[in-house]
């Protein structure tokens, strides 16, 4: 492990599909760890950003998720991974607008078909990988040495 | 324009930050979706929302929103309001409906997300 991978701080959050009551309680969370530890705002307002879309895409798809904050010298490392129906045309979901969302999860404000394009819009970088029927899985990096979106 | 300023064109309610009123605003966007206030919000925006649970007050917080105006005389649930009070998020509401609320205060020259304002 090179001295720019050593990891400076990793925090852990248990997402249950469904409850809405607190949902987006685990991003709330890493925004108050972003801001305490002195990450850019810039940046912390981007993170907060693409972990709330993720956390919220479980709460209203999956059964349940993972959702870990890894903080290096120069990189922060938001990975989620979900036990839910995964997505069948992920090209599909990448555009916007496009929303399998049921009207329960629109009266919540969310599922305008906005929350992936959203998270890869505001990391520098992103990747899904997901197996329908089984969940979904996404690394979203984001770079600590520049505040300006590549 | 100031959030009291606001809060008197629009006759509306404090339900929180009463003391946060002399705040002063520089542009604000109106939606009930979340998904597009995270879309297209920036910090230091007046939201305006119909959307009265507490993923209105999650969503100003995440995207550091100056204050939120509830329209059509919604108003925030039990658990909006004490998120809005740890955080520090003033809540008003009045009792005109979006597009008036948002007609109101554009006219007044308070400019939109994009920065377009009002022009006689």
């Amino acid at each position: 492990m090179t001295e720019s991978d050593e990891t400076l701080l990793s925090q852990h959050f248990e997402i249950t599909g469904g409850d809405f009551n607190n949902a987006g309680k685990a991003s709330t969370s890493i925004k108050e760890i972003l801001q305490e530890i002195g990450i850019d705002s810039s940046i912390t307002v981007r993170t907060s950003i693409a972990s709330y879309e993720a956390e919220m895409n479980v709460v209203m798809y999956a059964r349940r998720g993972e959702l870990t904050l890894n903080i290096t010298p120069e990189k922060l490392h938001l990975k989620l991974k979900d036990e839910g129906p995964g997505i069948k045309n992920i090209d599909m979901a990448m555009q916007e607008g496009f929303s399998t969302a049921t009207d329960e999860m629109r009266e919540m404000g969310f599922g305008a078909g906005m929350g992936l394009p959203n998270i890869k819009k505001n990391a520098d970088k992103f990747e899904l990988f997901s197996i329908p029927g089984k969940g979904t899985s996404l690394d979203i990096i984001f770079c600590l040495n520049k505040t300006e979106k590549k | 324009m100031t959030l009291k300023e606001i809060q008197e064109l629009l006759q509306a309610e404090v339900i929180v930050g009463e003391d946060s009123l002399d705040e002063e605003i520089m542009f604000a966007g109106g939606s009930d979706l979340m998904s597009d206030v995270l879309a297209f919000g920036k910090p230091g925006l007046l939201l305006l929302t119909g959307l009265s649970n507490a993923q209105s007050v999650r969503t100003a917080n995440i995207i550091e929103t100056k204050a939120i105006m509830y329209v059509r005389g919604k108003k925030p649930d039990k658990a909006g309001i004490a998120l809005a009070r740890e955080k520090g998020i003033p809540l008003l509401s009045t009792k005109h409906m979006m597009y008036t609320a948002c007609g109101l205060l554009f006219s007044h020259g308070l400019p939109g997300v994009s920065g377009l304002s009002y022009k006689k």
